[in-house]
């Protein structure tokens, strides 16, 4: 199985199915193709979102001389929240490179169900479009931020049931795709393979499948609700006919509190897949690491309440939801501590990727502690509602998920297009990216701590210090991000052709040529070793 | 793309176990309603009572019987088709499909005859009762709209699966699209029994 000798096949990127040209991308129901086109639909949408951002960014810099009015503040900071979170992390990793890679991964040559999987994606792109809709049709784009809480986004004027019938949308998106990889998990691993012997990227894709399958219908639901309430009036979110606004924070963070771990464990599993690359060794504690991610699920899915501790929930309740939140720290801290582990005595190859993965286990270091500091009660009736939140989620989210997706984009580029990026190039934009990111949010973490509330359009000239440097924070990182862009944009055309294997990994996708050809592999692989089982090589 | 070497490769098995999962989904989706039922049944148990005898208790129950009879016609449609008889288990389809119109004619008469007592989400009527009756009536409409829709879903797949059927592209041997079919129709059934309980016998 080595790369030479399938050339003949032509890659997944030449190939010419029943389709030719635009059609060829957008009726494939190959893995790779749909993959791309999450791939080239997700970059879109975070460039939208980063607009966005940035221009709130703006906004804070000239707070008294109000560029914008407040309600146009109110609906930047919810479409923001609305474009990221479920046009870019939600989907995210899994969807990109989990199309991509699962199937490689485990020695498939598709994804159990390749037609619903390319339906996915139309459900993503309907999704998107109802949500964009929504912001030019109706009474004026959404101004309720991105969790559409009860009461006011069932009484407020704005677009909110177009838009939340976008999300219901992007819903089936992630259930589908949740369906179809566990059913390929279980159903298409290469014999040999057994759950022990799976890469931690599956794991974690494994994981996070159950997440949205469990997890998902329950907002589908919540926001079939709001919608219901706003045309009928059905009562149930409404205290003014009995209802109670609180039910509805229940049912929406019952599923967007295990959603932030739908976006961040795949971007664990890629973490874990590109350390034991770069450092030529096996992962630490594999076992650890593979069932960290499954009481990840667990345990995030037993938390959600943690966002209401100031709602006027029962002192028991918030006592128990805080305990459940503190513990759910631990298996993020083992994957942490086994990472780390993972480069002690490895024979480290320093590569941009590997650049990127530790500094996504830097920010989310920090992400995940300032969340624990939110467990705690006493604190977090002081840091709620504040920058200090906005920080905390940024860092996990942005710092986390975010810098995950683009070390997994470096490590599995040669992989997806056959090319190589000017490694120089990379190293240049992240030094703007990893700056400009905690000059952003680091502040923001500090002015929470000082008490500038969330969601404001102004602030007190107390807080202008430290908003002018977030700002120019913000404008380092969206250098950088159109630097990195632009180069991997360049690269895809006319990156240097490489080899099938740049990074000498061990697992099955970098075993195949590069781009992979159509059928993936031409003999489905036998396993008989774990997945990190790198050849001793002294002296390479 | 190569659709042809993707989708010669079948997995019956592994077709089960989507529609599995698939289920869990739609479990959960009702399961959220039913949290927010159990939630406000427990912050307004008189109202509930109360508002629950307002419900037609025997088209409830006749409704029971309908969709359990429409459950056992599915089965019966496996059952001949995994012995080759097509046209039986076209039969059967289609009396499944002709007891899940029944079940929405009769409720469709039990929403018409709530519209004419003023019991529907923001009529007049209803404003003036408690505020547990206005959220009873909510949620009834909300859990047996939306099981409602899932009926006319079932039926319309049990309606392509027998034309499929006619067509032979399922068969005695590849018949697990029917059996998946199957279990949808089980799924709205089972929902349907929970929902009995919970609004018609409040009382």
């Amino acid at each position: 199985m080595s790369a030479e000798s399938s050339v003949t096949q032509p890659s997944y990127l030449e190939s010419q199915g029943k389709y030719r040209g635009l059609l060829g991308w957008l009726l494939s129901t190959d893995h790779k193709r749909v993959a791309i086109l999450y791939l080239v639909s997700m970059i879109t949408f975070f460039f939208v979102g980063v607009s966005i951002g940035f221009v709130m960014r703006l906004v804070q810099l000239t707070p008294f001389h109000h560029l914008i009015t407040a309600q146009t503040y109110n609906a930047l900071f919810t479409l923001h929240g609305v474009v990221m979170i479920f046009l870019f992390v939600i989907p995210g990793l899994m969807a990109v490179f989990g199309n991509f890679v699962l199937p490689l991964s485990i020695g498939a040559r598709d994804v159990a169900f390749p037609r619903l999987n390319l339906a996915s994606w139309y459900f993503f792109i309907v999704g998107a479009i109802i949500a964009i809709c929504s912001l030019f049709t109706g009474q004026g784009p959404p101004d309720t931020g991105w969790s559409f809480y009860a009461p006011y986004s069932i009484k407020t004027g704005t677009n909110i049931s177009l838009a939340v019938f976008g999300v219901f949308v992007l819903g089936f998106s992630s259930m589908l795709t949740g369906i179809n990889f566990i059913a390929t998990i279980h159903r298409l691993r290469a014999p040999g393979m057994t759950f022990f012997r799976m890469p931690l990227f599956p794991w974690s894709l494994y994981a996070t499948a159950w997440i949205q399958i469990l997890a998902t219908p329950v907002l589908a639901v919540t926001l079939l609700l709001v919608i219901l309430e706003r045309a009928f009036g059905i009562g149930v979110f409404d205290p003014a006919k009995g209802g109670d606004p609180l039910l509805y924070q229940h049912m929406f963070w019952i599923y967007s509190h295990p959603a932030v771990y739908i976006m961040i464990l795949p971007a664990m599993g890629a973490i874990s897949e590109i350390l034991p690359t770069f450092a030529q060794r096996t992962i630490f504690g594999y076992k650890a690491i593979a069932l960290s991610s499954l009481s990840i699920a667990i345990f995030g899915s037993l938390v959600w309440a943690h966002h209401m501790f100031t709602s006027g929930m029962s002192d028991f309740a918030n006592l128990v939801f805080a305990l459940l939140t503190m513990m759910v720290a631990v298996p993020s801290a083992i994957k942490v501590f086994n990472w780390v582990a993972t480069l002690y005595k490895g024979s480290i190859d320093f590569q941009p990727p590997l650049l990127f993965a530790l500094s996504f286990i830097f920010l989310f270091s920090i992400g995940g502690m300032t969340g624990v500091w939110q467990g705690a009660l006493s604190v977090d009736v002081h840091l709620h509602d504040t920058y200090f939140i906005v920080g905390h989620f940024h860092y996990v989210m942005f710092g986390g998920t975010g810098f995950g997706f683009f070390a997994a984009l470096l490590y599995w580029f040669p992989k997806m297009f056959g090319r190589m990026y000017p490694k120089r190039a990379i190293y240049v934009a992240w030094f703007p990216m990893f700056i400009g990111f905690n000059l952003l949010y680091f502040t923001m973490l500090v002015l929470g701590m000082q008490g500038m509330p969330r969601r404001y359009y102004t602030h007190l000239p107390v807080y202008h210090t430290a908003h002018v440097v977030a700002t120019v924070g913000s404008w380092l990182l969206v250098g950088g991000l159109l630097h990195f862009f632009g180069t991997l944009g360049y690269a895809v055309f006319r990156g240097k052709k490489t080899v099938g294997n740049p990074w000498h990994g061990v697992t099955l996708e970098w075993q195949i040529p590069s781009p992979p050809p159509v059928e993936n592999f031409e003999e489905i692989p036998t396993v008989t070793t774990g997945p990190y089982h790198f050849p001793e090589v002294a002296g390479t | 793309m190569n659709a042809q070497s993707h989708e010669a490769h079948h997995d019956a098995f592994g077709a089960k176990f989507g529609m599995w999962l698939f289920l869990v989904t739609e479990i959960n989706l009702f399961g959220g309603l039913f949290i927010a039922y159990s939630y406000m049944r427990h912050k307004y148990p008189t109202e509930f009572h109360h508002a629950g005898a307002e419900l037609n208790a025997t088209l409830g129950v006749t409704n029971t019987i309908v969709l359990l009879t429409s459950s056992l016609t599915v089965v019966l449609a496996i059952l001949a088709l995994q012995e080759g008889k097509k046209v039986v288990a076209q039969s059967f389809l289609y009396a499944t499909i002709g007891l899940a119109m029944v079940f929405l004619v009769i409720k469709a008469f039990e929403w018409t005859a709530k519209f004419h007592h003023g019991l529907y989400p923001g009529a007049p009527h209803l404003a003036l009762q408690p505020h547990g009756e206005q959220v009873f009536f909510g949620l009834y409409f909300t859990m047996t709209g939306l099981h409602g829709i899932h009926v006319i879903v079932g039926l319309s797949v049990l309606a392509v699966v027998a034309r499929m059927i006619g067509a032979g592209k399922i068969t005695r041997e590849r018949n697990i699209t029917l059996d998946n079919a199957g279990l949808y129709w089980h799924l709205v059934d089972i929902i349907w029994i929970f929902l009995l309980p919970l609004f018609y016998l409040a009382a």
